[in-house]
């Protein structure tokens, strides 16, 4: 099974690359539209700011290669927030794959960013929490969110309910960093491997 | 709910854990990775490894360290110590590391925080703040050098100013319970958490469980972070999630 992770200058993604050689995957880290169309799965990961990948990804195209992706599709942090159609970060306009806004943590006394273990809960038909409880904790950090709208498959609540999980045809996503959230984030990404 | 961190905090020397530990069962105590990997799998929310050399060869060493940690470890870690530059902060990221942190360098010339945070986001940037109360004035005052040196800077100003030029969180240490094992600062940190909206780590002075449930209550603090106690196994980190459970403190257990 090839593997391609998408490079683009959103920041560490050698978590991602160390979590899937403990699971034993291997994978192409590449900006290469060839490779990754032909991929059997792409992961899209990153932190970073909004504007500036979307800027970055406009640049080389990538952003209509991601989007006319068929094959499995796993977003994580900023790549679900780039999956969406808007983000209130550097107001930038996305790929635009989840018709969602990605706004601003509203809060008067929460800390922002969202820094540490939540828990999270599965809606509906969820692939990805195969084998998992129905909550689980795992790891975030991020000031901007997805509300909670029709591809939510599994909500966090900080200060108000959002998108932890999103879906819709080949494309998932997750807000939280699945590489970095234990034996939870493990089987999550076991799971999106093995879709 | 989003829940209270319980961070160990590891010292490095040249590669190595240094301050000794007490886990008979690993094959090399002084094996940050070793150690690392347990503390993972016995519960620890994240880790923090701190360099405390900084030389250029050691450097090297600390790089290869954190290639290795990241390849066995499963929750997110922080590297501190000697680092000042975009350079160091690139370097120690690419090789794996989730966090980093900053102290001197960030008192030394403020703007480094800015330039780290718009080059690398808010998100993996600490600031860490020694800080040791001066009473002839009467306020908290900012140190550097392990606490030996104060600096000009009052600490809740400092705390002010990094989350303006862009920290993520801040790692807050009191000297004067530092090592004391009588508890966390806690009327300090619940000021430093009230005037910052960024994260607080408190750290410095655990030494029972119950300083623990203090610091996420009236300290307001976001996580707490502990050295020796852990090393030593003086309090083991399953058992103390247990117990603040036990005390509504929220805990991933």
């Amino acid at each position: 099974m090839e593997i391609a992770i998408i490079k683009y200058n959103a920041g560490n993604v050698a978590s991602v690359m160390y979590a899937l050689d403990r699971i034993g995957q291997k994978y192409t880290w590449t900006d290469d539209p060839e490779q990754i169309i032909k991929a059997d799965k792409v992961i899209f990961p990153g932190v970073g700011e909004a504007s500036t990948a979307m800027a970055y990804l406009k640049e080389k195209g990538l952003d209509l290669v991601i989007k006319g992706l068929k094959q499995p599709v796993l977003a994580t942090c900023i790549g679900m927030q780039l999956l969406c159609k808007h983000s209130e970060e550097g107001n930038v306009d996305c790929i635009g794959v989840f018709d969602v806004e990605v706004k601003r943590f509203i809060s008067q006394d929460l800390k922002i960013p969202h820094v540490g273990w939540n828990s999270i809960t599965s809606k509906g038909d969820n692939p990805l929490m195969k084998g998992l409880q129905d909550e689980e904790f795992v790891y975030f950090v991020h000031s901007f969110c997805a509300p909670v709208n029709a591809y939510t498959t599994a909500v966090c609540e900080y200060g108000q309910p959002f998108s932890a999980m999103l879906q819709k045809d080949n494309f998932y996503a997750a807000q939280f960093h699945a590489e970095i959230s234990g034996k939870a984030g493990e089987q999550i990404l076991k799971n999106f491997l093995a879709l | 709910m989003l829940t209270k961190r319980i961070i160990p905090c590891l010292d490095i020397k040249e590669g190595r854990t240094v301050k000794g530990t007490n886990f008979v069962d690993l094959r090399d105590a002084g094996d940050p990775v070793e150690l690392g990997a347990l503390y993972a799998q016995q519960g620890a929310d994240e880790l923090v490894f701190l360099d405390i050399t900084a030389t250029v060869d050691d450097r090297k060493t600390l790089v290869n360290l954190v290639r290795e940690v990241a390849r066995h470890v499963n929750i997110p870690f922080t590297v501190g110590g000697g680092i000042s530059s975009i350079a160091d902060v690139s370097a120690l990221l690419n090789a794996g590391a989730d966090k980093v942190s900053i102290n001197s360098s960030a008192v030394r010339r403020p703007e480094l925080v800015d330039e780290l945070a718009l080059a690398f986001g808010s998100q993996c940037i600490i600031v860490a703040i020694d800080t040791r109360f001066e009473p002839a004035v009467g306020v908290d005052f900012v140190h550097t050098h392990g606490g030996r040196r104060i600096t000009d800077k009052k600490t809740l100003d400092w705390a002010r100013e990094v989350e303006n030029r862009g920290a993520g969180e801040i790692l807050l240490t009191s000297m004067d319970a530092d090592g004391t094992k009588a508890g966390f600062a806690c009327d300090l940190t619940a000021k430093v958490s009230s005037a910052a909206s960024i994260p607080i780590i408190a750290s410095g002075g655990a030494g029972t469980m119950e300083h623990f449930t203090e610091v996420f209550t009236t300290g307001k603090a976001d996580a707490g972070l502990a050295a020796s106690i852990f090393h030593f196994k003086e309090i083991e980190i399953l058992a103390l999630k247990n117990y603040l459970a036990t005390q509504g403190i929220p805990m991933r257990i």
